[in-house]
């Protein structure tokens, strides 16, 4: 198996130019978490990081090893395909904390809870 | 068939994920399908709604439609973090849709939340209405016709 330094020049430039754009990416969702001001504003932050983020990562993974080992790696796809379907159940469960909190708490620019006062009816 | 295998597409991701993981070794192969065969009878024990889903073109469509939008709207976020544009206006909307099946949901649920820019917050099953919360709001009727339009027609297709 060839190591990291027999990476061919035109794979080691792709693999280089997708882990930076994954990792510069990355790094501008959090700082998102910073410059934006209000909680429902910062949750749209992160994923930058988990989409197409991750998948830069992932995609320079694969091509790194694949050529390494001169065969299709792909097992990265089910990184891609985990965190595609668990980051929204994280994001949503913040989303309604804080959802459910600003309406306890009567807090302005939130819509009304009309939706949870029709189910506390039925 | 459906006395051995209960679950046949979760038993399928269930051996591609083994065998994915694992490398391709045979016996890795005959273990990866027994644990297939046999985890996925757990889901039983749930009695889970049963699942239609038709294998139609729009399912490869769906997937497409959904990777460019990811892509644009990591862009378009990605301005909005560095810039800082003064006008931006970040609003709920409500988006009345027609599907019932919770997995049609679901798959809505996660495209809205994975695509950078648009957040699921609530659903209301009776008067089926979606709340979402939009980070750059510029037409919210826009927004409406476009999910309908883009995503829950060809969600309908695949899931109802």
């Amino acid at each position: 198996m060839m190591q990291a330094p027999d990476l061919p020049l035109w794979a080691a430039i792709i693999v280089g130019f997708l882990v930076l754009f994954g990792s510069a990416l990355t790094l501008l969702g959090t700082i998102g978490l910073v410059r934006l001001k209000t909680f429902y504003d910062r949750v749209h932050a992160p994923t930058l990081g988990s989409t197409l983020g991750t998948g830069a990562i992932l995609l320079a993974s694969m091509i790194c090893f694949s050529v390494l080992q001169s065969r299709p790696i792909i097992h990265e796809v089910l990184i891609a395909v985990f965190l595609t379907i668990t980051t929204p159940v994280t994001l949503i469960l913040l989303a309604r904390a804080a959802l459910y909190r600003d309406r306890t708490e009567g807090r302005g620019n939130v819509p009304a809870d009309s939706m949870e006062k029709k189910q506390h009816r039925d | 068939m459906k006395r051995f295998v209960p679950f046949p597409l979760l038993s399928l991701a269930l051996f591609v994920m083994w065998v994915l993981l694992t490398g391709f070794s045979p016996g890795h192969v005959v273990l990866g399908a027994a644990v297939a065969l046999l985890v996925s009878r757990v889901m039983l024990l749930l009695k889970p709604e049963p699942a239609t889903i038709r294998f139609c073109p729009a399912m490869l469509k769906l997937s497409w439609l959904v990777l460019v939008d990811i892509i644009r709207s990591n862009i378009a976020v990605a301005r909005i973090i560095l810039f800082r544009p003064k006008n931006r206006r970040s609003d709920f909307i409500y988006l009345p849709v027609q599907l019932t099946s919770p997995y049609a949901l679901a798959v809505l649920g996660i495209i809205i939340t994975a695509t950078p820019g648009t957040l699921w917050v609530q659903h209301d099953p009776q008067s089926k209405v979606i709340l979402i919360h939009v980070l750059d709001l510029v037409d919210q009727d826009a927004w409406i016709t476009l999910i309908q339009n883009r995503y829950e027609k060809l969600l309908m297709e695949i899931f109802e």
